[in-house]
């Protein structure tokens, strides 16, 4: 192929009108709240069909901006008949040379503007964001047809669908963004709805209250998105209005501005801390993750949702979306040590840890997704952008087959109890299929070849090191070997050893419902036991017209079953979307997602943006135009390029270049091995702890005090939730009140005292001095004339209206002549 | 056409309305001036908008229309409520105001 | 005055001959409203001049303006008046006492006003002709409403709505 060929770049209906993904669910609610009730089937068939819908638009759209890519990298040249010409033509790539920047289809239209600022609403389509719009369409459907069985007979079956739906859709409508309002818009639906899902059952204390602290915490961090999102708009707008014609809330304009060489550091060093800050509390790093537990007080299916696809996926996402402004903040190209990195490398270990402890299934694998996220920000703190996402992209298969799965034994093995140690064991031959998606999840979640999780999490580890950051490697690695003792412990308590509790058959036990939740156990307590039973206690109050639901554990019901198993299936394969250490055998075309999803680092000639009228215009598809890139692509210039130097005079950068690991065989075996000792450790352990209940480890907690003293430090979640309401809570919120106190009885009453102490004082001196022998008789004069007008004045406050009226127009009008007069002469 | 006649025809509206406010004592009969001095507001808004071009004139014309749609009706049941618990609407006999 | 009103050059007669004529009635009408002695004659007299005005909103070009007055002045803001007066069981014939004891204070400050107004007015507006325009198209008005203005547009909005429920709350017997 020639360099002086020319291709189109596509475009199609189903990119134009991906802005239907936001409005599709938005109508669904609205339809399910208004006539849900009516319905046949109560509304669910409004929430399934618009998810449906989503789902048809999401994939058309994927695989538009696959042939979209193709056309552009001249691999696909005969489009398919869906795909129109879209006017822009790019030069031919050619070997060797760098692809061309594949720009995003953006339909927008102002939704509001002020001061000469326009506010666009509507879609612009990357392939980041159709990638996750696809599987957040995706989950939500399985998850929609789990919940048709799982919460039926609940008392707001309706209003749960309602919710449901409008969560993803603000999923959407943050994925779909164009500017940071439309962005913060569908972030605060979806902290809303995640406020009405963990509180759908509000009666039960436990559920309401966390369901505030979910709403508070994520609160909390939000704050850090409005003043970042303020401090990106004032450092890049100008920026923004000069070279792009766009203004400080564009995406692809912070984009640009971030990359252009002429942000100022400052703006974006604190606006990435404070975008960063929402993401902590968005996306349950430390310190704020304490949220994401107690949030299992929602249904199942909600869990589900909101940890495998939406929400706490959200934060990863901004960081993901506006990567240059983290990149250059933080100075994640030239290898600094960046705030994101740190925090998910804590968060790794921490959440892994308080993992152990947990008796409640589904708290273990909160933290699990806690922990998880941590990677996906460890990944993007340390430049490994693509395989960050990739990584969203496989947890949420097999995170979602977890929860489902856990959902699936609760509802038909155990009685509606998530306690593993109480009411689980033994489960497996009960209930086969959901046993066996469970150890395919929990095999792709921990990393084993050649299961999804194994392609996306080792790729972040890789590229981590790759990146330089040798000891961040290792605790990802660290965090890797964690992974897999958990869930072997999980595994285990749930599905082998002795039934117990439920899921023997025993008639279920109300007591355990008694057992509250405790924040700080007492130091003596022998086996922790049905901690968080309370908050599981309201499975009781659904679902209770099963005529089956006291025969014991059993296999659930097909509706159940189908998403699990569809889900368990993308468990396995999904990692074959990028299966990065394959390329180098079968060439790169196996690498989809580094085809499609990652925006290419390739400078855009300015000149064309501004042409087509650039981000934000009515309705109006913006195009932007490309240079071949004069540098060599990743391999000559590493450390050039975008993200590294400014480009050149006339064009903008859109993305950096980030770096890729090559994949090595000796560190696969590495990661590999150390997943496989995890898994040995964790199975004998577990055999000689739970099934043996061997002497020389039972009760270990009680004997040995360090490790007592370390069991209680992770039961009590490391005081966090401790610390947050008790220290932070009493030590600010208290201080402040006493000090309000104090400053209005000593300085104000002081000041007041004094005033009035030194006014006596002026005043008996004035009194003395000039009062009495001056004053005196010019006040009894004035006073005896405003007495005696006053008197003369009384007439008029007759009280009667109609007089005002003439005093009030009479001396407007005198005013009025007063001023025309002194402006006349 | 000459702009003073509007604005004349406007002002003598407006001085009417003010006499109106003045002199009547029915409630409702005030509150039938006021719609004169609005309207004499917004003939001098339209005749300002027609003399310079600018369409912002009519503009704040129907928000005035708007504006006194919304008085009316709050006015009206003020009287009403007015007259409910005194049985009379004459407002030189409402003299709680008096100072 | 007429000389004034008609003694415009550049200009069309037939205009300022409508212009005269319909100030003429709407002046007349308006005197009625806050003479006359009889309430639902005043309400009679005031739909006069409210139509008067939206001519004159015709006769400078504002169409749009002149039909929301019908719609809203004569339509609905009538209709309020006219039920006002009924249910505060007014004297639907004369009432000799609808003015005030003060009344003689109006005509010195209305009066004094008009001249006021006059004076200035004339002073500063005295030779300006009004250029003759087309009528203003909607169009141009609903962009300004729904683009610069969208903000007062939606306040005005909120104080109708609240207008409208504070109405019923007061009306409302309980």
């Amino acid at each position: 192929m020639l360099g002086a060929e020319t291709v189109e770049l596509t475009s199609g209906w189903f990119l134009e009108n991906a802005w239907l993904v936001g409005l599709i669910p938005v109508i669904a609610f609205a339809i399910i709240i208004a006539f849900g009730k009516k319905l046949p089937m109560k509304g669910a068939e409004v929430g399934l069909a618009s998810m449906a819908a989503t789902l048809v638009i999401a994939v058309g759209g994927a695989i538009q901006w696959i042939q979209r890519t193709d056309a552009a990298d001249g691999a696909g040249k005969e489009a398919g008949g869906l795909l129109q010409a879209f006017g822009r033509v790019l030069p031919q790539a050619t070997e060797g040379e760098a692809k061309p920047f594949i720009d995003p289809v953006v339909t927008t239209w102002v939704w509001w503007q002020n001061s000469g600022l326009e506010f666009g609403i509507g879609s612009s389509i990357d392939g980041l964001s159709i990638l996750l719009i696809a599987l957040v369409a995706f989950i939500s459907l399985l998850v929609q047809v789990f919940s048709v069985d799982y919460v039926r007979g609940d008392r707001r079956y309706t209003h749960f669908f309602a919710a449901i739906t409008l969560f993803s859709g603000g999923m959407l409508i943050m994925l779909m963004a164009e500017n940071m309002v439309q962005l913060i818009l569908g972030w605060e639906i979806m902290g809303l709805c995640s406020f009405m899902l963990i509180g759908h059952w509000w009666e039960e204390d436990a559920n309401s209250r966390a369901a505030l602290k979910a709403f508070f915490t994520v609160r909390v961090g939000d704050v850090g998105l409005l003043v970042g999102t303020a401090i990106i708009f004032f450092g890049a707008n100008q920026w923004a209005v000069d070279n792009l014609d766009s203004n400080g809330f564009n995406i692809a304009a912070i984009q640009a501005w971030a990359l252009s060489g002429e942000a100022n550091t400052q703006f974006l060093l604190w606006g990435a801390v404070a975008l960063f800050i929402a993401c902590i509390g968005k996306s349950g790093q430390f310190p704020l993750h304490t949220w994401l537990p107690d949030a299992m007080a929602g249904p199942t299916p909600v869990s589900s949702l909101l940890h495998s696809s939406t929400m706490v996926v959200a934060g990863v996402f901004l960081v993901a979306q506006i990567y240059p402004v983290f990149w250059e903040g933080f100075n994640i190209g030239t290898g600094g040590l960046s705030f994101i990195a740190i925090i998910g490398a804590i968060t790794i270990v921490i959440a892994a840890l308080l993992a152990f402890v947990q008796d409640d299934i589904k708290k273990v694998l909160a933290y699990s997704t806690v922990s998880q996220l941590g990677y996906m920000m460890l990944g993007l703190g340390t430049g490994a952008w693509l395989p960050a996402v990739f990584h969203i992209f496989t947890h949420a298969f097999f995170k979602c087959a977890l929860f489902l799965c856990a959902g699936s034994v609760s509802h038909s093995g155990s009685h509606h109890s998530f306690d593993m140690k109480k009411d689980m064991g033994g489960l497996r031959k009960k209930m086969p299929i959901t046993f066996a998606a469970w150890i395919v999840s929990t095999l792709a979640l921990t990393g084993v070849f050649p299961f999804a999780g194994f392609w996306s999490k080792d790729e972040i580890i890789d590229n981590v090191g790759a990146n330089s950051y040798t000891f961040l490697m290792w605790v990802g690695l660290g965090g890797a070997v964690l992974t897999a003792m958990y869930m072997t412990r999980a595994t285990y308590l749930t599905f082998f050893g002795e039934p117990r509790g439920a899921a023997a058959g025993h008639g279920h036990d109300d007591a355990h419902a008694e057992e509250h939740e405790m924040e700080h156990i007492s130091v003596g307590a022998p086996e922790p036991r049905s901690l968080g039973a309370a908050a599981n206690a309201h499975a009781d109050d659904h679902g209770d017209d099963h005529g089956d639901d006291h025969a014991g554990p059993h296999e659930s019901g097909p509706l159940i079953l189908v998403p699990i198993v569809i889900l368990a299936f993308f468990a396995v394969f999904a990692g074959f979307a990028n299966p990065t250490p394959l390329a180098s055998r079968f060439g790169e075309g196996v690498e989809l997602m580094k085809t499609y999803v990652e925006p290419r680092a390739t400078p855009v000639v300015t000149e064309e943006f501004l042409a087509s009228g650039g981000p934000g215009e009515s309705a109006s598809l913006v195009e932007y135009a490309v240079v071949p890139s004069a540098e060599e692509g990743e391999e000559g210039a590493k450390k050039s390029g975008c993200g590294f130097d400014a480009p050149e005079a006339g064009t903008v950068c859109f993305f950096p270049a980030v770096s890729h690991a090559e994949p090595k065989f000796s560190k696969i075996l590495l990661s590999l091995g150390v997943v496989a000792v995890g898994y040995a450790v964790a199975i004998a352990f577990c055999v000689a702890f739970y099934g043996r209940r061997d002497k020389r480890l039972v009760g270990l907690t009680e004997r040995h005090k360090v490790l007592r003293g370390g069991f209680l430090f992770l039961k009590n979640k490391y005081y966090l939730d401790a610390l947050y309401e008790n220290v932070i809570v009493r030590a600010v919120a208290h201080p402040i009140a006493k000090m309000a106190y104090w400053v209005n009885q000593n300085v104000l009453d002081a000041t007041v005292n004094g005033v009035g102490v030194g006014t006596r004082k002026t005043g008996e001196w004035v009194y003395d001095n000039i009062d009495q022998k001056i004053v005196d008789g010019a006040v009894n004069g004035s006073g005896w004339a405003a007495s005696e007008a006053g008197h003369a004045m009384q007439p008029t406050q007759s009280g009667k209206i109609g007089q005002y009226g003439a005093l009030l127009f009479g001396a407007a009008t005198v005013g009025a002549i007063v001023l025309v007069l002194v402006n006349v002469s | 056409m000459l702009a003073v006649n509007f604005l004349l025809l406007a002002a003598a509206l407006f001085a009417i309305g003010v006499y109106g406010v003045i002199a009547r004592r029915n409630a409702v009969m005030v509150l039938m001036s006021i719609e004169l001095i609005l309207n004499a507001v917004s003939l001098n808004l339209v005749a300002f908008s027609l003399m310079t071009g600018a369409i912002d004139g009519q503009v704040f014309a129907l928000y005035v229309i708007a504006i006194a749609a919304a008085e009316v009706g709050v006015g009206l049941a003020m009287v009403l409520m007015i007259y409910r618990n005194r049985k009379t609407i004459a407002l030189d006999e409402l003299s709680e105001m008096k100072g | 005055m007429s000389a004034v009103i008609l003694a415009a050059d550049s200009v069309n007669v037939a205009q300022n001959v409508a212009f005269g004529i319909i100030a003429a009635i709407m002046i007349f009408a308006a005197l009625n409203v806050v003479t006359t002695k009889n309430v639902v004659h005043a309400a009679l007299w005031l739909v006069v001049v409210l139509s008067g005005i939206a001519a004159q909103y015709i006769l400078a070009a504002a169409e749009f303006v002149a039909i929301s007055q019908v719609l809203v002045y004569i339509g609905a803001v009538m209709v309020l008046f006219l039920f006002g007066i009924m249910l505060t069981r007014a004297q639907i014939g004369k009432e000799s006492d609808l003015n005030n004891k003060g009344w003689a204070l109006g005509i010195p400050v209305g009066v004094v006003l008009f001249a006021l107004l006059a004076w200035v007015i004339l002073d500063a507006f005295g030779e300006d002709t009004l250029p003759d325009r087309g009528p203003a198209p909607t169009v141009a008005l609903s962009d300004q409403f729904l683009s610069i203005y969208l903000v007062p547009f939606l306040a005005i909005s909120f104080v109708l709505l609240a207008a409208a429920i504070g109405a019923i709350v007061l009306a409302r017997k309980d």
